[in-house]
This record gives C-alpha cells, sequence and structure tokens, in this order.
C-alpha cells in the first residue's frame, strides 16, 4: 500500500523537473511492468490458445492456420462415449479417495494433537512422508504391494495409491485449524454432563467442518488432475487424465481441446462461487 | 552543526483525502524538534516525508538547504527509530546496530569495532552477540537508537520511540535522549501524542490537529501563549469559556458568554462581535468560599490529589466542568466535595482567543 | 496415546488408531517396503520363485549404474530438475513478493485468483497446451516467423519444450509458500533497512530472503520433487534427447516387464529425492515441520 503511494508522489514531484532523475525512479517500474506483463501472458497464453483452437475446424488442434470457425467440436465431444466413461470413473474415484482420506486424514490430525511432543514430531515426519515422495514412486510401491498380494491394478488400486498421500493433504489442512481450538470448549461440555462421543460429535466436528469441507475440497481436485501415481495402477482402466494422455498419441483432435475449454469454465464458476461464499463468511464472525 | 530541516508549502493527500495542508516549518541544525498532536493529525505522514518514504504531493522538503526531490530513503542524510523499531529479528544486536555500515561496505572489523562503540555509548557493552529476542524492552529501545546513530545521520527521525515503553523506564529514555542529542549535537525531530514528553525534551514544539500546523513555539511559549483554541486545549489544562467579544481595551479583551463577561489578553484576530473563548489555567485560577464580585458560582465535585498540586474539579451552574489548582500548603482548607465555592481570576492570566 | 482414550474414549480412540494404523502401514509403509524387497530380488520366471536363484542381490542397482545410457538420463533429470526448479523460483520470487507487499490487498486477491484458474484444471491439460501451442506448425513458430524473428520453423520440443511445460506446471507451488512467508514480514523491516541506506537488492538478501527462507525452501523442494517424478511433461513435451528418468522407469513396468528392476530405478529416485530434501533443509536451516504448513 504504502509503496504505490509512493510511486504515484515519485511520479508526480519529479514532473518536470529532473529528467535524469524521473528516467531513473521509472527505470524499475518500467522493468517490473515488462516482467508482469511477460509473466501473464506465459500464464494465459497456452490456455487461450488451446480454447481457441476449439473452435478451429482443422483436425490438429491449432490455431494456425485458421481454417475456419465451427462448433463441431462441441458435439464431437458430446457424442465421444469413452470421454464420458471417463470422466465418469474419474469421478468415481474422486468420490472413493474422499471417503477413504477425510476420515483418516481427520483421524490422523487427531492422534497426532493428542501425543506428546517428541513422539508428535516423529510422527509429523512419517505422515507428511507421502507428500514428498514423487507420484511414480507411490504408484509403484503401491503396485508392487497387491501384485504380491494377488489384486492387479484397477480401480481399487488407483483409490488407495491416490488416497495414500491425499490423506497427508487432509491431515495437515485438519491440524492447522485443530491447533486454534481452545480445548477450554470440551472441558466445558464435559462439565455439563456430555459424553465423550457428544463432545466430538457436537463440539469438535462442527468446529472443524471448515477444514473439512475444504480439505474435501482439495482431495477431490488432487484426485481429479492426478496422473503420475494413476499411470502405474490403472491397469486397463482408463480415468480422464489418462484418456486425454493417450488421446494426444492416438489421434488428438479439438474435441479434447472442447474438454479443457469446458474444464475451465468450471474453474472459472467455481472459483467465483468460493469467492463469494468467502465473502459472505468473511463478514461473519469465525466460528 | 547538523543540517536543519525545512518544509515549504508541503501538502500530501492520499486518494484525495488530505493527511497533511499547506505546511511550512524550519527546524534549526543541531535542534531537538518534537511535533505534537492527537493520534491521525498527520504528524507521522511528516516525518515519512521527511525519510523519504513518501513524497509530497505539492511542495518542497529540504535537509542541510538541498531539495530531497527525488531522492530515496536510502540516499538521505536522515535515521528514523520506528514505532515498533523494526529491529531485525534475524540479526544479531551488533548486526543490527552495524547494517547501515555493511551497507556503506565498511570492512567487517571495523564495523564490529564501531558496534561497540556504540554499545558503549548506549550502556549495554558486550551485548553484541545476543539475538534480538533476548533483549528487554528498554534494551531494544537504545539499540534502535544504536542503530540509527551508527550511519552518522545528520537528522534523527523518531516515530512515538517509548510508547510501548512503561513509565518509569520512559521517563528515564526521555532524559537520555535528551542528553544524547546534546552529546551528539544531531537534528532531532521528535513525534509524539505525549505533550509532558514534548514538553520536557524538546527546544521547540510543532503543535498539529487535523493535518493543519496550529503552532511552533518553545514549550513555555506554547504553555503561556497558545495561538489557538486547539494548543490551549491540548498543551496543559485549560478551563474555556466561550462567547461573543462584546470590547476590546489596551490589550484586553471581554467576553460576553451565558456565564457572564470575563476578561483576558487579547489573542490576534480577536474582532469585536466575534465568538471567541477565555481561556484560563488552572493554576491562574483562584478558589474562596465566599461570593465575590466578578467571580462564578460552582459545585465543588472532587479534588484529585496530583502529587505537587490538586486539582480541584467544580461544575458551574450552567453546568460546565471547571478545574481550579489548589498549591499542597493550602490543601488542608480545600473545599469539600459538594460545598459552593467561587472561582476568580485576573484578566492578566487569561486569554481570550477567536474562534475559527 | 492415553492422551487420546481419555479425551475421545475406548471406541472413538479405538477407531482413529485403527484408521490412522490402516492408513500408515498398509498404504505407506507396507508398499514401500515391499518396493525395496522387489528391487534387491532378481527378475525370474514364476516357476523360479522360491528357488535357488530367489535371493536378495544388487544387481538391480548396479544395472543402473552400468547403464550408459540410464545412467546418463537419470544425472540429466537431477540437473534438468534442478534447472526448473532455479527457473520456477526465479520467475516467481518477483511476483510473490509484489503480491505480499507491494499491491493493494485487491489487486493481490486478484492475481491469487488468477494464478488459481490455470491450475485448478488439471496437469494433463496444462501440458497439453504447452503441446499445442510449441508445436512445430504450431501458433509460436507462426507468430516468431511473422515478426521475422526467426526465418524457419524451430523444434521446440526437447529440453526447451520439457522446461518451459514444466516450470508452468509448478509455479504455483513455488510461488504460495513463498507469498506466504513473505506476507509475515513486516513492512516496517524493509523501511527500516531502506532508511538505514540499503539498496533494493540488498534489501532482498539481507531481510527478505532470509525472512522467507522457509517458504523458499518449502517450493523448491515440491518443485524439485515434482519435476523429478514428473512423467507427463517429457512425454508430451519431449524429444528422443530429452528423455526422463520416469520414463525409463515406466518401460522397466510396463514394456520391459522387469518389475524388479523398474522399482529399484524407483527406489533410486525416492532415495535421490530424500536426500535432497534433507540437503535443502540443511542449506536453508530449516525443519520438516516448517516445510509441510
Amino acid at each position: 500500500m504504502t509503496v504505490r503511494i509512493e510511486t504515484e508522489g515519485v511520479a508526480r514531484s519529479a514532473a518536470g523537473r529532473d529528467w535524469t532523475a524521473k528516467a531513473a525512479a521509472l527505470l524499475p517500474r518500467i522493468i517490473f511492468a515488462g516482467y508482469m506483463i511477460l509473466f501473464f501472458t506465459y500464464l494465459f497464453l497456452p490456455l487461450v490458445v488451446m480454447g481457441a483452437a476449439t473452435f478451429n475446424t482443422s483436425k490438429f488442434p491449432t490455431v494456425t492456420p485458421w481454417l475456419g470457425t465451427t462448433l463441431d467440436w462441441f458435439s464431437a465431444l458430446w457424442s465421444d462415449q469413452a470421454m464420458w466413461r471417463a470422466l465418469g470413473l474419474s469421478f468415481l474415484i474422486a468420490l472413493a479417495v474422499i471417503a477413504i482420506a477425510l476420515p483418516a486424514g481427520t483421524a490422523a490430525a487427531l492422534f497426532l494433537t493428542s501425543l506428546q511432543p517428541r513422539a508428535r514430531t516423529f510422527l509429523y515426519a512419517f505422515m507428511v512422508s507421502p507428500l514428498l515422495t514423487p507420484g511414480v514412486a507411490i504408484g509403484i510401491a503401491t503396485l508392487v504391494l497387491w501384485h504380491q498380494l494377488g489384486v492387479g491394478g484397477g480401480t481399487f488400486l488407483i483409490v488407495l495409491a491416490q488416497a495414500s498421500f491425499i490423506t497427508s493433504y487432509v491431515m495437515l489442512m485438519v491440524v492447522a485449524r485443530l491447533q486454534r481450538f481452545d480445548r477450554v470448549q470440551e472441558e466445558a461440555a464435559a462439565g455439563l454432563g456430555a459424553s465423550r462421543f457428544m463432545i466430538f460429535r457436537r463440539i469438535l466436528l462442527p468446529y472443524l467442518r471448515p477444514s473439512l469441507l475444504a480439505a474435501a475440497f482439495i482431495a477431490f481436485l488432487q484426485s481429479f488432475e492426478n496422473y503420475n501415481t494413476t499411470l502405474f495402477v490403472r491397469g486397463t482402466e482408463t480415468p480422464l487424465t489418462v484418456y486425454i494422455a493417450t488421446k494426444v498419441r492416438t489421434g488428438l483432435t479439438p474435441a479434447v481441446n472442447a474438454l479443457g475449454l469446458i474444464l475451465i469454465g468450471v474453474t472459472i464458476l467455481a472459483a467465483i462461487a468460493i469467492e463469494i461464499v468467502r465473502r459472505r463468511s468473511a463478514g461473519r464472525p469465525v466460528a | 552543526m547538523s543540517h536543519s530541516v525545512d518544509l515549504m508549502d508541503v501538502e500530501m493527500a492520499f486518494g484525495g483525502v488530505h493527511a497533511v495542508r499547506r505546511l511550512s516549518a524550519h527546524v534549526e541544525g543541531g535542534e531537538f524538534f518534537s511535533i505534537l498532536g492527537p493520534s491521525g493529525c498527520g504528524k507521522t505522514t511528516i516525518l515519512r516525508l521527511i525519510a523519504g518514504f513518501i513524497n509530497p504531493t505539492a511542495g518542497r522538503v529540504l535537509i542541510g538547504g538541498k531539495d530531497m526531490a527525488g531522492i530515496g530513503a536510502d540516499r538521505r542524510p536522515t535515521s528514523m527509530i520506528f514505532q515498533s523499531l523494526a529491529l531485525f529479528p534475524l540479526m544479531s544486536v551488533w548486526e543490527n546496530i552495524a547494517f547501515g555500515l555493511e551497507v556503506r561496505r565498511m570492512p567487517k572489523a571495523d564495523r564490529r569495532r564501531r558496534a561497540e562503540e556504540l554499545l558503549e555509548l548506549i550502556a549495554l557493552p558486550g551485548y553484541g552477540d545476543r539475538m534480538v529476542h533476548e533483549l528487554s524492552g528498554g534494551q531494544k529501545q537504545r539499540v534502535a537508537i544504536a542503530r540509527a546513530l551508527a550511519v552518522e545521520p545528520q537528522v534523527l527521525l523518531l516515530d512515538e520511540p517509548l510508547s510501548a515503553l512503561d513509565l518509569k523506564l520512559r521517563q528515564h529514555m526521555r532524559a537520555e535522549l535528551r542528553a544524547l542529542q546534546k552529546r551528539t549535537g544531531v537534528t532531532f525531530i521528535y513525534i509524539t501524542h505525549d505533550q509532558s514528553e514534548a514538553l520536557a525534551m524538546s527546544d521547540r514544539v510543532a503543535v498539529m490537529s487535523a493535518g493543519v500546523l496550529q503552532q511552533i513555539a518553545t514549550p513555555r511559549e506554547l504553555y503561556s501563549s497558545p495561538a489557538t483554541p486547539f494548543v490551549a486545549k491540548f498543551v496543559g489544562e485549560t478551563n474555556e469559556f466561550a462567547g461573543k467579544v462584546s470590547r476590546t481595551v489596551d490589550g484586553i479583551a471581554v467576553v460576553d458568554g451565558p456565564h457572564g463577561s470575563f476578561a483576558g489578553r487579547a489573542g490576534d484576530e480577536v474582532v469585536v462581535g466575534g465568538t471567541a473563548a477565555v481561556y484560563v489555567r488552572p493554576e491562574a485560577v483562584t478558589v474562596s468560599r465566599e461570593a465575590r464580585p466578578d467571580s462564578l458560582e460552582a459545585r465543588a465535585d472532587r479534588i484529585e490529589f496530583e502529587g505537587a498540586v490538586a486539582m480541584l474539579h467544580a461544575t458551574s451552574r450552567e453546568g460546565q466542568p471547571l478545574l481550579a489548582a489548589i498549591p499542597n500548603q493550602l490543601l488542608s482548607r480545600a473545599p469539600a466535595a459538594g460545598e459552593t465555592v467561587w472561582l476568580s481570576f485576573v484578566p492578566d492570566e487569561a486569554l481570550v482567543l477567536a474562534h475559527g | 496415546m492415553g492422551n487420546l482414550f481419555a479425551r475421545f474414549g475406548t471406541g472413538l480412540g479405538a477407531l482413529i488408531v485403527g484408521l490412522v494404523a490402516a492408513w500408515l502401514v498398509s498404504m505407506v509403509l507396507a508398499p514401500n517396503l515391499m518396493m525395496l524387497d522387489f528391487s534387491l530380488r532378481p527378475n525370474l520366471m514364476p516357476a523360479q520363485i522360491g528357488g535357488l536363484d530367489d535371493h536378495y542381490t544388487l544387481a538391480n542397482f548396479a544395472a543402473l549404474a552400468g547403464d550408459p545410457v540410464h545412467r546418463v538420463i537419470f544425472l540429466k533429470t537431477i540437473w534438468a530438475s534442478a534447472l526448473v526448479m532455479v527457473t520456477t523460483l526465479a520467475v516467481t520470487y518477483p511476483i510473490a513478493y509484489w503480491m505480499a507487499k507491494v499491491a493493494s490487498p485487491r489487486a493481490a486477491a486478484l492475481a491469487v485468483m488468477a494464478l488459481i484458474i490455470p491450475f485448478w484444471i488439471n496437469e494433463v491439460l496444462r501440458t497439453l497446451a504447452w503441446y499445442i501451442l510449441l508445436a512445430f506448425g504450431g501458433p509460436l513458430n507462426a507468430a516468431l516467423l511473422w515478426l521475422g524473428i526467426i526465418d524457419q520453423p524451430v523444434r521446440w520440443f526437447g529440453d526447451f519444450g520439457v522446461l518451459a511445460g514444466m516450470v508452468y506446471a509448478y509455479i504455483l507451488f513455488m510461488l504460495f509458500p513463498i507469498y506466504n512467508s513473505i506476507s509475515t514480514l513486516d513492512t516496517v523491516q524493509i523501511e527500516a533497512a531502506r532508511n538505514l541506506g540499503a539498496s533494493t537488492p540488498r534489501i532482498h538478501w539481507r531481510i527478505v530472503i532470509p525472512h522467507a527462507k522457509a517458504g523458499i525452501a518449502t517450493g523448491c523442494v515440491f518443485t524439485f520433487m515434482l519435476a523429478a517424478g514428473s512423467y507427463v511433461a517429457p512425454a508430451l513435451l519431449g524429444a528422443p534427447g530429452s528423455r526422463w528418468f520416469t520414463e525409463i522407469i515406466y518401460n522397466w513396468f510396463f514394456e520391459g516387464g522387469n518389475w524388479n528392476r523398474g522399482a529399484a530405478y524407483a527406489l533410486v529416485l525416492l532415495t535421490l529425492y530424500m536426500l535432497v530434501v534433507l540437503a535443502t533443509l540443511k542449506l536453508f536451516r530449516v525443519n520438516l515441520a516448517d516445510v509441510a504448513k
């Protein structure tokens, strides 16, 4: 804030007075403005090109040359049965991952905060280690274990492999909120005669609700976009990311771009929705 | 002699809101100059303008007679002590003190030696290798001073640096700051909302209100001859009797108000028929149990003992709160709560100031 | 532990312990131990398993050391991942600083939105976008030709494509930790340093970067890991000359049919990665608890 005001002041007070001082003061700003333009171009240009290519009649997705404008690729996407199956599978996997990671991650957070400091440090390192493990290693480790047990790659292993590291995310998010929890509330409820289960259900769980919702959301995104881990444990199953990557080899058409464009649209809508919810709740006192 | 500081028609607006309105002031080299005002009056903005963190929307800032336009905060001969001190938590005490010298590319051994000298100066020898968080509030305060002085500034800017300390330490640091200023001869510009701090330490004080400079004067003048009603009320305690000026004779003005007529020395801009008020310090008020001519009847509410004097809080029949100082030796004969008293003062010890 | 049961009671306490144990033992510990076991055994026919040849050996690791092609690809993956990490740091640091200290809260919130949107769509699509942009007959070449900067199309796929795509994919993992840590720096610290005469580079070097080191370490660790473990970017944006170590691992599993060797290779990658994490933490003098924040 202060720095911004400073820049306006510099620009005005130096105006028409000292050209060299003005240039010297402006140069870093020009460089920074250039950097910002390049940065956001870098960020959005690929997405814009990908989106625009959806409307090009060219069979290979591109914008050069522009062969004509069409909406055909949306209908091509609509009638792509394999894509719909892949999308459905990705949803199914994501929901299953949430069903495992949310309880396990929450349990891990509760477990962690009930431990002595030294044990906590060790266990904490153990619990975050899946986040620091390359995705391919997680996939491979899961694959070889279950292979020994006679279970091959497929939906079940995809869910297990993804949940193994997504649980860590949930744990971290719940711990962050749990650390600000005032235990006196529990004691007060116990003093009023509530059972320990009652305290958990009526005091702790409602307190954790926002972080659980956020964790479920992150878990969904993480699962939905996962590729590296999934690739090794998928067996013959084809979730959406694998489907898209396979398309690149077997014949990419702008139908995939249409899918990308729709996902971007959904993302923007979701971002706006979350922002609205956040602003509404910002007005209220924090639960 | 250290550099002087001149503010010439300086204005500062943030998004159209004026924090400082057309202000001019001259600070002598080597002077201890305070800027006093309630929070939000624009005093911190002035300090930041001098330091170069912000640039005026109009007007000029001169340090040592040199225009500072286009010269950034890092190239001005000023150094600042922040309200929060802003010591660097990841550096040791000596690294903090020597940071400005590091910037000036002084060799490490010389920096270390200079830091030790400054630690002597602030009476913290041997503290160089401690970390900032290991120090007490007063010690941090002194390290901040040493860090600011290490770069041998011409002008030291202090932004309410004592506000976080407890009363005893604050009074001690006042004396230390004053002594340090005399010893180093550096120009001090000191920001505070605490009038006793400003009056105790400064050569001159500027009083500000709502972005407008009210008066620049020595502490004595400020107290005895405030230039505006704001100064009269903000600096020290005062009684105010508002009304219309009915006549002026030989520099004495008479103000007619709901309490009757009171006279006092007329300030500038006092005109017959204009609205004005008479201002009287509590110590100029005489308290009597008998009705006397030209005195004001009031009911005594309570007496607050303040050490050297006791303060009588009373309420006039019109409902205005009044203050009168009662010297200690008269305290035994002071009125009791609920008693009726008559208050009076001589016009020479009162001041009439026109209202805006 | 007793604490846990005292707080939640026997039933709920047992459920918590059970869930945590199920996760850590069956989903984290056991798979990794099995991977270790696999990597230490030779690749045998089903009939030979349990036979005379089924004993522990370091042959799979020796194979990596002895295969010049794989060795080079392994070292190049490390080197290139480090390059991705450094490039991402250089690209994101200024904007992280801008968002944390210069921008108005409104502009910063807008920037966060603008940054998040590309990252909610998945990594494969993001990489696909680059695949389209960098294609030989694609828009980048067309634009550069039109501008006259080049006179014939450039083959971007390869080292350049992989670098561009990976930096793009991991910007957020670098940016947010750094942004968060710079946000906690009191702006007065910067003013104090400037007031003492420090230039902008020195303020960053002495004040901002030391303060933000935990965030920088976190970003670096994550970016390096994601880059080293990436499969999709090298597969789509690479060329035969820019093969990635993960592609070799994949081939052992699904083309070479030698899972033991693939497990050994994956384990080498994992070990290397753990070493890099520990070295980074040591270098920046931060601990794991700070990293995972």
